[in-house]
């Protein structure tokens, strides 16, 4: 199993979908396969369509507002008295979080093929919140499919989706998480494929959805790489990109240009959600050892009993409690190209309080996690290791979690 | 190589001047003494019996069937006890033809060689793997073949006429076509008229072949889809194991009249 050079990462798999020839794939029920195949043929044109592409980076430049900041949290860096922390801050982007770019694309991709509705699944709810602005924007409308208990712990992202004038399916089967609600997002979309576009919110799924939301988000990594090159005159020689991992779209944004670099050049640092640090549950399947399993249409790491059964995960935060991860950082993984640990909750929260102590920054949980990773190592290296935290989202969702575990806004 | 035991179900349904009938129950619904009892009390009436092995995230299972799913799962259904049922029930009813229904994970974790021949010895006739399409199922489909266990396609009404052609190519003695664009259980929401024209393009590929149509059928509209080789019913089945739950009343019974009417209706 072997990296390509000078290809895109989403674009290294065999003619089944598979990276690696294992991870990828497109599972999925007969009904499906025409839509999939469909919108497969649209991507593959649409991408190298110039009017499209100007479009994109039109609305990338003009709605998302990119490129999104990248700045020294020097407080923090002489306070760990290491390697320098850098973030770069994609919550700036509309909406708070990096989900608007796979949304936007997706938005834009729904418009090109004449479908006026348009559906997708969210966790934390930025990328229903997203999806949702997308919609409002571009005139379709649009339906998200949230599990329950994610409704109630992120009610500031599920007011903002209603205010966008999208409706919010509540999904009550299973754990009332992501998983459930991925689920039920494409069980519609099997009933409703004829008139609506499906929108998967994180690089998992069928192929096709790991391939449109991987070449959306790489627009973060295309940013970094000039601000890089403008601040440090090269690529600096000991590099770290540090990114929280739930499904891994913004890990995979975050990296995309810096695939091909040597490892001891630009290293690849990816953090899953490891959960409460008492309990036996996480959602960390690359870094736990997860067994290769098939869910929602791709064969990936994924957190499941003996049998198959897709287990329960649990994390504080929203946006990583997922138990499967995308196929494309199982390649990354499985061919050492990147490193995949966990932070628990309480590291979380831990490295949130501290991160907002020195720095004018407020990274919601999800970077929390990455942060956690960033504070644990940078002690240990030198003054001239250049640490990059993906801080990927905004606190102000997690507002009640906060509250509650910090007791404080 | 036919499955004799499928194949015959057919003829005599067709001797009888009516489809097939086919009902689907979840495996361990609602234990796994119970789901036994169903299956063999409906097999009365039943031409072909499938059967689910339940997953605990299905993609394209609507509301009825998740909810036998996770109850089974719940009561501690595992795969070892799925074989154990098609065993159990072919020692009484040896030639009523089971065809095991479910999501491929639990296929992949248990390992394919290993399902299959646990599929052989416990006497299993056909395979229907949800989520596992055309061309990729190849392999596995051809395995199934070698072990005389029919693996059993799907076509719905996306699938393109090209692929049409190519998947009955490829296919064993029956295929199952999906009525229309919905998960299982959803409301019939096409005419009969025109289900059984899309099912009239599939048999005249190839005449052959045995194609039951699915998705949908409930003891209101059995009767409209009569012309078909063989109908599906599953979700109205699941219903009636939830309703008699809630009831109380004993939900083998109150599955032996659903099924004994629906067989009324086609007969």
């Amino acid at each position: 199993m072997k990296i390509k050079k000078n290809i895109p990462l989403i674009d290294q798999h065999d003619k089944f979908g598979f990276w690696g020839g294992k991870f990828g794939g497109s599972f999925i029920p007969e009904t499906l396969k025409k839509p999939v195949e469909d919108l497969t043929n649209e991507f593959k044109k649409l991408r190298k369509d110039q009017k499209f592409i100007k479009k994109r980076d039109f609305y990338f430049k003009n709605y998302v507002g990119s490129p999104t900041s990248f700045t020294k949290l020097e407080n923090l860096s002489s306070y760990l008295n290491g390697a320098q922390i850098w973030t770069k801050v994609v919550s700036e982007a509309n909406g708070g979080a990096h989900k608007i770019y796979n949304a936007t694309v997706h938005a834009l991709i729904c418009k090109a093929m004449g479908k006026k509705y348009i559906i997708g699944d969210t966790g934390a709810g930025y990328a229903g919140k997203m999806l949702s602005m997308a919609a409002k924007k571009f005139g379709l409308k649009c339906k998200i499919f949230m599990g329950a208990k994610d409704m109630k712990r992120q009610k500031p992202n599920c007011d903002a989706i209603r205010k966008n004038g999208a409706e919010i399916v509540p999904v009550y089967s299973g754990s009332q998480t992501l998983v459930d609600a991925v689920s039920e997002c494409m069980r519609y979309w099997v009933s409703n494929c004829d008139n609506t576009h499906m929108c998967v919110g994180s690089t998992v799924g069928p192929n096709i959805f790991v391939k449109i939301c991987g070449w959306s988000t790489a627009q973060i990594s295309r940013e970094l790489k000039n601000q890089l090159k403008r601040k440090f005159k090269k690529i600096p020689k000991k590099l770290k990109l540090i990114n929280c991992v739930g499904g891994g779209s913004s890990a995979y944004g975050f990296w995309s240009e810096f695939i091909d670099y040597n490892k001891k050049h630009v290293e690849l640092i990816g953090v899953e959600a490891g959960g409460p640090k008492k309990s036996l549950l996480h959602a960390a399947p690359l870094s736990r050892n997860a067994k290769i399993g098939v869910l929602h249409g791709a064969a990936s790491y994924v957190c499941q009993d003996k049998e198959g059964q897709i287990h329960e995960t649990e994390s504080i935060s929203a946006g990583l409690d997922y138990p499967g991860v995308s196929p494309i950082h199982c390649f990354l993984k499985d061919t050492k190209r990147a490193r995949y640990t966990y932070a628990t909750d309480e590291e979380a929260l831990d490295a949130y309080q501290l991160v907002t102590k020195f720095e004018k920054l407020s990274p919601s949980l999800e970077p929390s996690h990455a942060f956690a990773e960033a504070i644990k190592i940078a002690p240990k290296l030198s003054k001239d290791t250049i640490i990059i935290v993906n801080s990927c989202g905004d606190a102000k969702k997690d507002r009640d979690i906060l509250r509650e575990r910090l007791g404080k806004d | 190589m036919k499955n004799l035991l499928i194949n015959d179900s057919f003829e005599t349904a067709k001797k009888e001047n009516r489809p097939a009938l086919l009902t689907y129950t979840v495996a361990g619904d609602y234990t796994k003494k119970k789901s036994l009892e169903i299956l063999k009390s409906i097999s009365d009436y039943a031409d072909i019996c499938e059967l689910g092995f339940p997953h605990n995230t299905p993609i394209a299972d609507g509301g009825q069937i998740q909810t036998s799913s996770y109850r089974a799962i719940k009561n501690g259904i595992k795969i070892n006890d799925v074989f154990s049922i098609v065993s159990n029930f072919k020692k009484s009813k040896k030639n009523k033809p089971i065809i095991l229904m479910g999501y491929y994970n639990m296929v992949y974790q248990y390992n394919e060689d290993k399902f299959i021949s646990m599929c052989k010895k416990a006497k299993v006739d056909g395979l229907i793997i949800v989520d596992l399409p055309y061309p990729e199922n190849k392999i596995f489909s051809s395995k199934c073949k070698k072990n005389n266990i029919n693996f059993i396609q799907l076509i719905s009404p996306t699938t393109s006429k090209s692929r049409l052609r190519k998947i009955i190519n490829d296919s064993h003695d029956m295929i199952y076509y999906i009525s229309m664009l919905s998960t299982t259980g959803g409301k019939l929401k096409v005419s009969a008229k025109e289900i059984i024209k899309q099912y009239q393009k599939i048999k005249n590929q190839n005449k052959s072949k045995n194609v039951v149509i699915g998705f949908g059928i409930t003891e209101k509209t059995i009767k409209s889809l009569k012309k078909a080789d063989g109908l599906v019913v599953g979700s109205a089945i699941c219903k009636e194991i939830t309703r008699s739950i809630k009831k109380r009343q004993n939900a083998v019974t109150n599955v032996n009249n659903l099924v004994k009417k629906l067989k009324n209706k086609i007969k």
